[in-house]
């Protein structure tokens, strides 16, 4: 028995049912990010004053994954257009660059995340506090990684500026400081800027993950659908232009999340 | 729709509105390079063209702009959920003992400051203390 009103619409609501379906679900997703958002805001709010990071994330990087991702958008919307004016070889070189930039995305937030992953932070016991890099960018060393390498002391090289200073005082790229030896005795607490760091990176890691999670979940629809899934436009083109439309409706929804988490996230 | 006119029509309307969505995010990096004095009115400009950006790709894009009944209902559901969810969150937001504060860029935090709170129109105060021995008890209720 064939699947109704993959085509056809229906009398009742003017659309075929894959539509509605998809703006079910893009309405539980509104819901879904709508409730990290709302996390953000009051982890935001109730940080003790001074404590929230300001200008720890790379705005250029964040601003060029913007773009990449309206650019896909276009190319999505593009697509869509080609295949409803029946030009199949258009709809292949738009969604290959939808592919591309969903690819390029991936790749430069995993970028960020493994310089996040390889910068740290040092509360020292007398109080003071301190981010940069230990000497040889080790990856995801904590307190307990000083204990069980049995280290004496770190080599630390300095940020210029700690992160709950003042954004105005943050010019441009600030070059890193000369290297210090910090005794392990001395410090209280490390930690690389991974979830666990603090309430900032914890949002931060657990909006942009589920958000690169989307990215990666429609660009495989998005692939297969360009590549062994295209066979359906030979023996139902309507059919097969509405799957573009509905897995161009997800894509778009993933571009507008990013719109509102770069401003929050890099920004503000 | 499917007529090639029509279509044409909208791939011009695509090609504009990316236009726009470039320079919204031109603007966005550039109001934040700007500084602001006051970081509300800096969070006000960016959700704002935000806002505005978002309206853009669902409007043209998802062609909300001229959809089904359907599904306007369905999304005004979402909308209303969302709008309480939102609007919770900015209730919430007043049992916040910091929150008077931290919207604002603080000095260096060598040792947190002790925030303090006074909930509208509430007989007692809540507020953070540093307890002598140097652990921080948060939301503490005093009459």
């Amino acid at each position: 028995m064939d699947i109704p009103y993959t085509v056809k619409l229906r009398d009742d609501t003017n659309l075929y049912n894959a539509k509605v379906g998809i703006w079910l679900f893009l309405g539980s997703e509104v819901m879904l990010f709508g409730a990290l958002f709302s996390s953000y805001i009051l982890l935001r709010v109730g940080a003790p004053a001074g404590t929230w990071p300001h200008g720890l994330l790379n705005v250029p990087i964040g601003a060029f994954n913007t773009i990449v991702l309206i650019v896909s958008s276009v190319t999505v919307v593009l697509s869509w257009a080609s295949l409803k004016l029946g030009n199949f070889g258009k709809f292949r070189f738009y969604q290959a660059i939808t592919l591309l930039c969903a690819l390029s995305f991936l790749t430069i937030k995993s970028f960020e995340y493994r310089d996040k992953f390889t910068h740290y932070e040092v509360w020292k016991t007398d109080g003071t506090r301190m981010t940069g890099h230990v000497e040889g960018s080790p990856y995801f060393w904590n307190t307990q990684t000083l204990k069980d390498k049995n280290l004496d002391h770190i080599v630390f090289h300095p940020d210029p500026h700690h992160y709950a200073e003042p954004l105005k005082e943050h010019g441009g790229e600030p070059a890193e400081h000369a290297a210090i030896s910090i005794p392990t005795a001395e410090i209280a607490r490390l930690s690389a800027f991974v979830p666990s760091h603090s309430t900032y990176f914890a949002i931060y890691f657990t909006l942009t993950a589920l958000h690169g999670l989307h990215v990666f979940g429609g660009a495989v629809v998005i692939g297969y659908l360009w590549g062994p899934g295209a066979r359906l436009w030979k023996t139902d083109p309507e059919r097969f232009t509405n799957r573009i439309e509905i897995s161009g409706l997800f894509w778009h929804f993933v571009d507008l999340v990013w719109i509102f988490l770069f401003p929050v996230l890099y920004l503000l | 729709m499917s007529d090639p006119q029509h279509i044409a029509k909208h791939v011009k309307t695509y090609l504009i509105v990316f236009g726009a969505l470039i320079v919204g995010t031109i603007l966005t990096v550039a109001v934040y390079f700007k500084h602001f004095e006051s970081v509300a009115l800096a969070i006000v400009i960016a959700i704002v063209i935000a806002t505005v950006k978002a309206s853009l790709v669902a409007g043209y894009f998802m062609h909300l702009a001229s959809e089904r009944k359907t599904i306007y209902v369905i999304l005004a559901f979402t909308a209303f959920f969302f709008a309480g969810l939102m609007g919770l969150t900015i209730w919430a937001m007043h049992d916040s003992p910091a929150m008077s504060q931290s919207t604002q860029h603080g000095p260096r935090a060598t040792v947190a400051p002790a925030a303090q709170h006074v909930p509208y129109g509430l007989p007692y105060r809540v507020c953070d203390r540093l307890d002598p021995s140097g652990v921080w008890l948060r939301g503490v209720v005093v009459p």
